[in-house]
């Protein structure tokens, strides 16, 4: 076990563990918001991170053996702690301007539209610029220009938006069969691309979707029919003879517009799912429904608070209309608290 | 100070075969290691000698073998990093061009001490003719069992293969390096682990400039300890230098480390002074990554004392007065220099060579080049020299391998030591392209035809 203190909190974590898993067990326990941002790292892909460099922090002591400080800021989220480590994150104005250095690099190729992007109101980027960005860019020059292409009949890349951030390559790499997909060219030439006229289309790659941090990836079959804020994220599960059939369906009215994985308060999927799930399942009689998904207060979808009572009569009507069903909403989704006040 | 173990013999006809190489003592440190020391014994003439790595960092070599992780029936590897992209730097294209056999003799003493069984040296891609003078010495070395199958009858087996690069700086980079030779993409992978306990297909490695491996083969013939004698302090031996620029003598050159920058750009020995009989202005010492520092500084240590090509003395002061020895390609620039269209240069190199990774190389190195565009183009205001001293601050420091620092560094250092030369180009756009605003910079009278 070794002991950390992150922003003035000590907590003990198992040998191997990341600074950045210390700082979010800190979060979960103490109720703190010290965890570093992340763009690149994703828990459940092995060998994520260590690229966008979001997630920097200083180590001001560096152990109990040894307490000289690292002389340059570390990636928290490829950074093992030591006992006795000392790190600085918001606690330190010299770290935050290095990091809003480093959201400065990312804006430079990916523009601010997000009135026009489909992924406005999910988008890591958007809330990064937003808490550690600054009010202006002092970039200049032209911008690198794509124009969107179909991988598949569905999903659609959008370079415009990408950050090279590698989420997509190691799903990829680590989900599906027969890798056809990577990065082309070098600097800031690289390229998300297909394998030479290749489509994305093994059962899981819908997943590079729900990874993708910024606009980039988006569903074809969702793109621009609805604002996400307009939506309902309602929990669903189905027997699936590929993956665990637990999914986010996002509902407008009684219609199903989207369904995704689920994700943890980090925004990083729990479970991926099959493609037949999310873009072959669009019916609510295709699930059963487990009630509304726990969305936090901090994200713009909780702006359109539904009651569970509407959302549980209106399901339960068109159910009925269909095919005579009976909804089991189960214990927990009757519990109002599901939704985070 | 003018001392040979590796270029001794560079100029004798034929030496790149096999025949005249044995004439003139080829492969007796293979024999005597061979024959007459246990692999640690060779580990340790290597630490004894002091030899630090001549790829840029300048690592002690013994040490770095001696961290070589040695688990159970795990093969280990020897990688020889012959991609040499660093601009200003073409001095192991020099030793391989002129004799394979030194370093093919290095690889093996060197594999033998390591206990690596297959050993690779990847070159350069654009050095494909080199590729091919190597691939003729390894076939005379398994011809003459040197290599293979019980060499010499010692009962050690080599083998060795050559593998041309991916044609990208990058490449260089010793993660990166091992990358490109697994078949993969040339990123650099992000470190621990290094590659002494998980390198190349995920097993032991150690990865050694071709000047290195070369100097393994006099240290193991004269003993470590003769090496430590050579040079000054910690830093022993000769090292090779690449000398280009505005010099009289543009060249390579074996130096004793120890020798007087002053001396190296002015003896005919070496550089044989400035072109033209004009001022020197600026030296960039090590490469075209390494801060450039004005004549004052080279030539003298903050202190005042003689600066010498040693790695201490050339970066004593650390980046405010100093530099660093680098990979020794020395790139002398004279009085009509400009400092920043050279710099402009180094910056569209290091943009062009990031590999992408991290967000700051990345966008930061395409950023500095646009911005010394501008006064390039005459169009740069005082704001943007802030500006480009704000952004390589931002990449420094912050990405997964040196290449981000690369770039860096030589931004810093012009603006540090030149800025009075981005301040003219704001205040007289043409004059970039006119050098006579030297002479009004330096308050000189002169007339220019
Ligand atoms: C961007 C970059 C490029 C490099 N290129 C080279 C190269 O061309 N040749 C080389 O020997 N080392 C190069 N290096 C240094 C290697 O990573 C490594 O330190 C070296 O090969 C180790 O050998 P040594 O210990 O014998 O110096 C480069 C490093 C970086 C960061
Ligand atoms: S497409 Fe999305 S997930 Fe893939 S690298 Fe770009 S930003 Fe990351
Ligand atoms: S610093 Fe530059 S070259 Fe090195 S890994 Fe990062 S992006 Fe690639
Ligand atoms: S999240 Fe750690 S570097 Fe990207």
């Amino acid at each position: 076990m070794a002991k950390v203190t992150i922003d003035d909190t000590t907590i003990e974590v198992p040998d191997g563990t990341s600074i950045l898993a210390a700082a979010r067990r800190i979060d979960e326990q103490h109720g703190t918001n010290i965890a570093p941002p992340t763009m690149c790292y994703y828990s459940k892909l092995k060998t994520s991170g260590g690229y966008c460099r979001t997630c920097i922090v200083t180590v001001e002591k560096g152990s109990e053996k040894d307490p000289r400080p690292m002389p340059k800021p570390v990636p928290s989220c490829r950074t093992n702690v030591m006992d006795g480590m000392v790190v600085r994150n918001t606690t330190s104005p010299e770290l935050l301007e290095a990091r809003a250095g480093v959201v400065e690099f990312l804006l430079i190729n990916h523009p601010l539209d997000c009135p026009v992007c489909d992924q406005a109101g999910e988008c890591h980027l958007q809330d990064l610029s937003y808490e550690n960005g600054k009010e202006g860019t002092r970039y200049e020059f032209q911008r690198r220009e794509f124009d969107p292409i179909d991988i598949g009949n569905k999903i659609k890349l959008h370079m415009n938006r990408c950050i090279l951030c590698y989420r997509c390559v190691k799903t990829c790499e680590q989900i599906t069969d027969g890798r056809v997909h990577g990065v082309i060219n070098r600097g800031d030439h690289a390229e998300i691309s297909t394998y030479i006229e290749k489509a994305i289309e093994n059962d899981f790659s819908g997943n590079v979707i729900d990874v993708c941090p910024v606009g980039a990836l988006t569903d074809r079959t969702f793109r621009f029919k609805s604002r996400v804020w307009f939506t309902n994220p309602v929990d669903a599960h189905r027997d699936c003879p590929k993956c665990s059939g637990k999914v986010r369906l996002w509902m407008k009215g009684e219609d199903v517009l989207r369904v995704t994985a689920r994700k943890d308060r980090w925004g990083e999927v729990e479970e991926f799912i099959c493609n037949d799930c999310r873009f072959d399942k669009k019916q609510v009689k295709d699930w059963t429904i487990e009630g509304p998904s726990k969305v936090s207060h901090h994200s713009v979808i909780s702006q359109n608070h539904y009651e569970l009572k509407k959302l549980q009569i209106g399901v339960y009507k068109h159910m009925q209309k269909l095919e005579g069903k009976k909804v089991d909403l189960g214990e927990g989704a009757l519990n109002p608290n599901n939704i985070e006040k | 100070m003018s001392k040979k173990i590796l270029l001794t013999y560079d100029h004798i006809p034929g030496i790149n075969t096999l025949e005249v190489y044995r004439q003139h003592n080829g492969y007796k440190s293979l024999e005597k290691a061979l024959k007459t020391m246990k692999p640690d014994d060779v580990v340790e003439e290597v630490k004894k000698s002091g030899l630090r790595g001549r790829g840029g960092a300048g690592f002690p070599t013994g040490m770095k073998w001696s961290f070589l992780a040695k688990p159970e029936g795990v093969p280990r590897h020897l990688v020889c990093n012959a991609d040499e992209s660093e601009p200003g730097t073409f001095k192991d294209r020099y030793l391989m061009e002129r004799i394979p056999h030194l370093l093919l003799e290095g690889m093996i003493v060197s594999s033998y001490a390591l206990g690596a069984s297959t050993s690779y040296i990847y070159v350069r891609g654009e050095y494909y003719y080199i590729i091919k003078i190597l691939q003729n010495a390894i076939k005379e070395a398994y011809a003459a069992g040197l290599l293979g199958k019980n060499i010499l009858g010692s009962g050690y087996d080599l083998d060795l293969y050559v593998q041309p690069g991916g044609g990208a700086y990058i490449c260089g980079e010793e993660t990166a390096l091992l990358e490109s030779l697994e078949g993969k993409r040339g990123n650099p992978r992000l470190k621990p682990p290094f590659p002494a306990v998980a390198g190349l297909w995920g097993r032991p490695t150690v990865v050694n400039n071709v000047e290195t491996i070369a100097a393994v083969v006099p240290i193991v013939n004269d003993g470590g300890e003769a090496y430590a004698k050579i040079g000054i302090g910690k830093s022993t031996g000769t090292k090779l230098i690449s000398a280009s620029g505005h010099i009289n003598k543009p060249g390579v050159y074996e130096i004793e480390l120890g020798l007087p920058v002053e001396e190296f750009i002015y003896s005919d020995a070496y550089c044989g002074g400035i072109r033209n009989g004009k001022k020197l202005k600026a030296v960039v010492a090590g490469g075209s990554s390494v801060p450039i520092l004005p004549t004052e500084l080279i030539l003298k240590t903050a202190k005042g004392e003689p600066r010498l090509m040693t790695y201490e003395s050339l970066s004593d002061g650390g980046f405010a007065t100093g530099t660093m020895l680098g990979s020794g390609g020395f790139i002398a620039m004279d009085e009509d220099t400009s400092i920043v269209k050279n710099l402009f240069t180094f910056a569209r190199f290091y943009h062009h060579e990031s590999c992408g990774q991290c967000s700051p190389c990345r966008e930061g190195t395409g950023w500095m080049e646009k911005i010394l565009q501008k006064f390039i183009d005459g169009k740069a205001t005082m704001k943007d020299i802030d500006l480009l001293w704000d952004v390589q601050s931002k990449i420094e420091g912050k990405t997964i391998c040196p290449l981000g620092e690369a770039a860096a560094w030589p931004v810093a250092a012009a603006i540090r030591h030149f800025r009075h030369e981005f301040e003219e180009y704001v205040r007289n756009p043409q004059s970039i392209h006119d050098v006579k605003h030297y002479y009004r910079l330096n308050n000189i009278q002169q007339v220019i035809s």
